[in-house]
Formats: structure tokens, C-alpha cells, sequence
């Protein structure tokens, strides 16, 4: 730790994160734990309120990560790595709403 | 003298785009890994209330075991985060360390899942049970089974380093490495709420 290599540290500071986002990085994805998990083990909100929040947490987690910890704004433009990403994640929500959708409409329907 | 650097200069601008181009491939990759999961969430979403009769989600789960996984996850993606800032301060022995810490938090994690799994399965409740039962262990399973591949994967990169030091294609594989841990607490995050959260709530 004692050893400063302040040439090459600051070349790197630039891109791919830095100590202090890190551990802003982490606290966040700390807090953002706890928080959904005080509601639901206390019971705080009703179902549809604790539905919605931690699933905001969840996704607010998500973005954490993605900035914080994967660098997604790095890498050359046009960034390929955020439109595979975006179409991934429409896919997903496509296949997890329509699951969710169309199976809950048939067990009504029977 | 002066050709000598730019065409060094050249040859270091490609094999660096080429490098780049490889870290864009395994985004690409973790895109599909995406697709994976969202389809087991789907199937978990649809099939967690048909029990066939047993215990639910809120019978069966321990928070205290899942809350330690959580935990000891985010802060090994943190602690592969600073793997990376080793890295790139060229600090080898430093970056193995720290890969080293990540990998023993991985490894606290799936001696974790894998004791939920045997009180699971010795109350009973097996993989063949129920639906409910299929979709969890499949959909949790899946995830620890990633944890498993980047163990292995995170002690054969912390040996290559050792041997090889940091290089443009040990920078990459460490990239990449690092890339997939972040990935997978993302999809432990969503595991941690889907699952567990809202199965207890």
C-alpha cells in the first residue's frame, strides 16, 4: 500500500473506476439490500407496496452494478455492449410478462 | 527511429481493439446468460404457487442463510471491483490477492447453497416434489452452478498470472472475469428478491 505508482494511478483513475467509486459503489448495493429487506421481514407495507419497492430496489441495484462495477458507459462507440444489453433485457421482460400473462389468464379461465 | 514507435505504436492500437473486441464478445455472451435466467424466472414465476399440496415458499425458506449469501456476494463483487483497480495499477500481487479473497467469499456462498440444498432435500422437499420445487432448484441451482464455473475459472487466471504476470491477454481475461462476478450478483440480486423476498413477504 505504501508504494505509489502515481503515473500509471492516474492514467487508470480515467475509465476504469476509481477506489472511491467502488466503494460508493458498494455501499449503495448495501443499503440497497437492506432496505427491501427491513420492509419485508418487518412487514412494513402492504403486499402491492412491497412488491413495488423492492422490486425498484432490485432494479436500482441492477443499475449499480452496471455503472458502479461494469463500467457500461466504457469502451468505444458505438457501444455494442448497451444495445445487446437493451435488447436482452427487452426479451426478458417480454418472456417474464408474457409467462407471467398469459398463464395467469388461463387459470382464470378454467 | 521514430517509424520504429509509430508502427509499434500501430501493432499495439490493433491488438488492443482486437483485445476490446473480445471483451465486447463476452458481453455478448452475458446477454444470452441473460436470456438463460429470464427464462428460468418466467418458469419460477409461473410455477411457484403449485405446491401439489407441500410447503410454500414461506415455509420452507431460512432468511438468516440467504441474508449471509447476500451479503457475502455483493461484497466479493466488491472485492473483485478492487481486483481490477490492482490491475491496472500493474500491481500482480495485489490482483491475486484480492482474486484470492474474492474467490474464498465464492466459495462461503456455495458452501452456503449447497447446505440450504441438504436441509432442503433431507425434510423432503426434492427437485422432483412439485413444480414449485422444480422451478427453485433450477432457477437457484443454475445460478450456483455459475458460481461454481468462476471459481474454477478465477484460481486457473489467479495461477496464469502468477506465472505470466499482466499482460494484454491476462488484462483481458481479469476484465472478463470480473465482468461475469458482477453479473452473476446481479442475477443473485434478483434471485435474493424474486425468490426469497417475495416468497417470504
Amino acid at each position: 500500500m505504501s508504494q505509489h505508482n502515481t503515473g500509471h494511478e492516474h492514467a487508470s483513475a480515467e475509465g476504469h473506476g476509481s477506489l472511491k467509486s467502488y466503494v460508493i459503489g458498494f455501499i449503495f448495493s448495501i443499503v440497497l439490500t437492506i432496505i427491501p429487506l427491513v420492509i419485508v421481514m418487518n412487514g412494513l407495507l402492504n403486499k402491492t407496496q412491497t412488491f413495488i419497492t423492492i422490486m425498484i430496489m432490485a432494479v436500482l441495484q441492477l443499475i449499480v452494478q452496471l455503472f458502479f462495477f461494469m463500467h457500461i458507459r466504457e469502451g468505444e462507440k458505438p457501444r455494442w455492449n448497451v444495445m445487446t444489453l437493451i435488447v436482452g433485457i427487452i426479451i426478458v421482460f417480454t418472456v417474464v410478462a408474457g409467462s407471467i400473462w398469459i398463464m395467469s389468464f388461463n387459470s382464470t379461465m378454467q | 527511429m521514430a517509424h520504429a514507435t509509430t508502427e509499434h505504436s500501430h501493432a499495439h492500437e490493433a491488438h488492443e481493439s482486437h483485445e476490446s473486441l473480445k471483451v465486447l464478445g463476452f458481453w455478448i455472451f452475458i446477454v444470452t446468460d441473460i436470456l438463460i435466467f429470464g427464462t428460468l424466472f418466467a418458469c419460477y414465476a409461473v410455477l411457484h404457487t403449485h405446491t401439489n399440496g407441500g410447503p410454500g415458499a414461506k415455509e420452507l425458506f431460512e432468511m438468516p442463510g440467504v441474508i449471509a449469501e447476500t451479503f457475502i456476494l455483493l461484497t466479493s463483487s466488491f472485492t473483485s471491483g478492487l481486483a481490477m483497480l490492482a490491475l491496472h495499477k500493474g500491481k500482480v500481487k495485489q490482483l491475486i490477492a484480492w482474486l484470492a479473497v474474492t474467490a474464498v467469499l465464492g466459495a462461503a456462498f456455495i458452501g452456503l447453497e449447497l447446505h440450504e440444498f441438504v436441509v432442503l432435500v433431507e425434510e423432503g422437499h426434492k427437485i422432483s416434489s412439485n413444480a414449485f420445487l422444480s422451478a427453485f432448484y433450477t432457477l437457484v441451482g443454475t445460478h450456483g452452478l455459475h458460481v461454481m464455473i468462476g471459481l474454477v475459472w478465477m484460481i486457473a487466471l489467479m495461477i496464469q498470472l502468477s506465472r505470466r504476470g499482466i499482460t494484454e491477454v491476462t488484462t483481458r481475461k481479469v476484465t472478463n472475469l470480473s465482468l461475469y462476478w458482477h453479473f452473476l450478483d446481479v442475477i443473485w440480486i434478483f434471485v435474493f428478491t424474486v425468490v426469497y423476498l417475495m416468497g417470504v413477504m
